[in-house]
């Protein structure tokens, strides 16, 4: 609930750079979040390094290349049209991770803003939470394929079509810690000495209810790479050009048995991105809250 | 008990009013003209003057609403374009089969989740636990659609233990059910166990640092009788608050399931309704999913205050 890392920083008053060490320190000691940071740091580093390591294009056909199990020259191997897979994986990286990120970044907006509201507001909190209670009584998947299918298949799609999904959940987590520092003692003092609403809201509540929506957002940003996923392997989400990770396991899927390793490849890099994330959600509630609950889903 | 019941039923209402909205509203969503999406791009204008007409496109907004209000309310959820029968019907149609693997993976859950977390915080922060988080963390991060593949892979077609898809009704053959249906329950399985043994897990070390459960080891019951009566019986109870959230995710998992294996079930009918745009079906499948899951949640919620006497004396103040 509150900012430790600040007080426990300011306790020492070290400088700049030493103060970054010792919280670094304080989060890579928690095991859950040095590895999950790991993970997911080495999906970042190969989504923008891998171009320079690879000359190929995802896109570049090399019919005498057909189906080639991973080797040197292709290192995760070639697909039926003899395009190289570890290009191809990396393209869909950088795809997962643009959408993970703007869906995170749409819910970091959206869900703190709503959920300021409500948990401020009793008034709007009764509208507001019946809104999302609606949007959360749909299946998550269900919810995302059906806007998808409405809006026509494309990436702007998926982050408008995901965002919908989670911000009504990570709004529910904002708003539940709002509700608890509202009552605190410094939000009152704050009022007495007569601070407007949003003064209060900015200064006050939203820095102090930071920690659970932190969390959260890290366990949004799995969901959405997962649910991207199923979206591009159902047709919804990016066109069939782009080679999104669940589009390279719907091709993949027809080769299956002679070429196993078209399907298993980007579900294997779909996993490892997501338990990343996963772990780095964890570490997360570990070292910021240690009795907080995270609603899951 | 019944004014709870009550209260909980008024409070859906609101909800599955705005959910009923929702499900309307998607069809403002699509850009452009809706008839030309829905009819594809082989549909001829008489065609999309057909769509206008079944779905009522042509008229003004306000009696395109209440129109659908007024046939809601007479449990008609309007006709499936790409089956040509009522939208109840298709659903209720295939809704057993969904049923019948959703509780077959439900079981696989629960006593997978409970099995798995329950070890996990006997055995706290020993290897046993580390691999028992391990399975769930992978669990909530591997892609359930992809696991179906690799299933198919390993036990269909190397193994051939099952056949890679199909249905067979249970009536017509309880092994012939089995072997259609253990691995999509499985590939739906994976995700819920992993979540049930994280909840499991946590709230198993919670209760197990109880006072309670202290008394009863001071006391010199056994570790079976510690364990399994006094702190199982709590360790159900947010199992139990989680039912509701794992179905929904079920059920939005046996969506792209039951397209993978072949199965006509709910999931794969909702699939192919909005591969083929047929949004009467979409509608009227996500009104009654919805509807149904919060009905279940009620329940659960009710049978919560049932079990639980502190909920009834706090609700009491």
């Amino acid at each position: 609930m509150q900012s430790h890392i600040e007080i426990d920083a300011v306790e020492d008053e070290p400088t700049g750079l030493a103060r970054f060490y010792a919280t670094a320190r304080r989060f890579m000691r928690n095991r859950s979040f040095a590895i999950g940071a790991v993970l997911f740091g080495s999906v970042v580093l190969v989504t923008f390094l891998g171009p320079l390591l690879t000359d190929v294009s995802p896109n570049a056909l090399s019919m005498r290349n057909r189906f080639q199990p991973p080797s040197f020259d292709n290192l995760l191997g070639t697909d039926n049209l003899g395009r190289d897979m570890f290009a191809r994986v990396i393209y869909g990286a950088q795809l997962s991770l643009m959408i993970g990120t703007s869906v995170v970044i749409l819910n970091a907006i959206f869900g703190v803003m709503l959920g300021a509201l409500a948990g401020f507001y009793a008034r709007l909190d009764n509208i507001l939470m019946r809104i999302a209670d609606a949007l959360m009584a749909f299946p998550a998947v269900l919810l995302a394929i059906g806007i998808a299918a409405a809006l026509g298949p494309s990436s702007m799609t998926a982050i408008i079509a995901l965002s919908v999904v989670y911000v009504p959940r990570t709004a529910r987590v904002v708003r539940s810690s709002v509700l608890v520092v509202k009552e605190l003692d410094f939000v009152m003092a704050a009022r007495a000495s007569g601070a407007t609403d949003f003064r209060i809201i900015m200064k006050h509540v939203l820095p102090n209810s930071m920690a659970p929506m932190i969390v959260q957002l890290s366990f949004v940003f799995a969901y959405s790479v997962l649910s991207e996923a199923v979206l591009s392997f159902m047709g919804l989400g990016a066109p069939p050009t782009v080679p999104s990770w669940g589009i390279l396991i719907s091709e993949g899927r027809a080769y299956m048995r002679e070429a196993a390793w078209l399907t298993v490849v980007p579900g294997v890099a779909i996993a490892i991105t997501a338990l990343g994330l996963n772990l780095l959600g964890d570490g997360l509630r570990d070292v910021l809250d240690p009795r907080m609950k995270v609603e899951e889903g | 008990m019944i004014g709870y019941t009550v209260s909980r039923l008024l409070q859906a209402i609101p909800i599955l009013f705005l959910v009923s909205l929702f499900a309307f509203g998607m069809i403002y969503l699509i850009p452009g003209d809706a008839a030309t999406v829905i009819g594809g791009p082989e549909a001829s204008a008489a065609d999309l003057e057909e769509i206008r007409q079944n779905m009522g496109l042509n008229e003004p907004f306000y009696l395109q609403i209440t129109s659908f209000y007024t046939n809601l309310f007479q449990g008609d959820l309007g006709k499936s374009l790409m089956l040509g029968t009522p939208v109840l019907d298709a659903i209720i149609d295939r809704t057993p089969i969904t049923l019948g693997i959703s509780i077959y993976s439900l079981s696989i859950t629960i006593i997978f989740g409970l099995v798995t977390g329950i070890i996990a915080a006997l055995n706290h922060n020993k290897l046993l636990d580390q691999i028992a988080t391990l399975f769930a963390l992978i669990g909530i991060s591997l892609p359930n659609f992809w696991l179906a593949l690799i299933l198919i892979v390993l036990f269909s077609v190397h193994l051939g233990w099952f056949p890679t898809g199909g249905y067979v009704a249970f009536s017509e053959s309880p092994i012939g059910w089995l072997k259609t249906t253990t691995m999509p329950a499985v590939a739906l399985a994976l995700l819920q166990a992993g979540l049930l043994t994280r909840i499991t897990r946590s709230t198993m070390l919670e209760v197990l640092s109880q006072d309670y459960i202290r008394t009863a080891r001071a006391k010199g019951l056994s570790e079976w009788v510690v364990v399994g009566q006094h702190a199982l019986a709590n360790v159900m109870m947010p199992v139990v608050t989680v039912l509701g959230l794992i179905l929904s995710v079920l059920l939005s998992g046996s969506i792209v399931i039951e397209v993978i294996y072949n199965i006509p079930g709910l999931g794969s009918l909702m699939g192919n309704a909005i591969l083929s745009r047929d949004f009467p079906l979409v509608q009227g499948g996500l009104i009654s999913i919805a509807a149904s899951l919060l009905f279940l949640n009620i329940v659960v919620d009710v049978l919560y205050f049932w079990l639980d006497p502190r909920i009834r004396i706090k609700s009491r103040d």
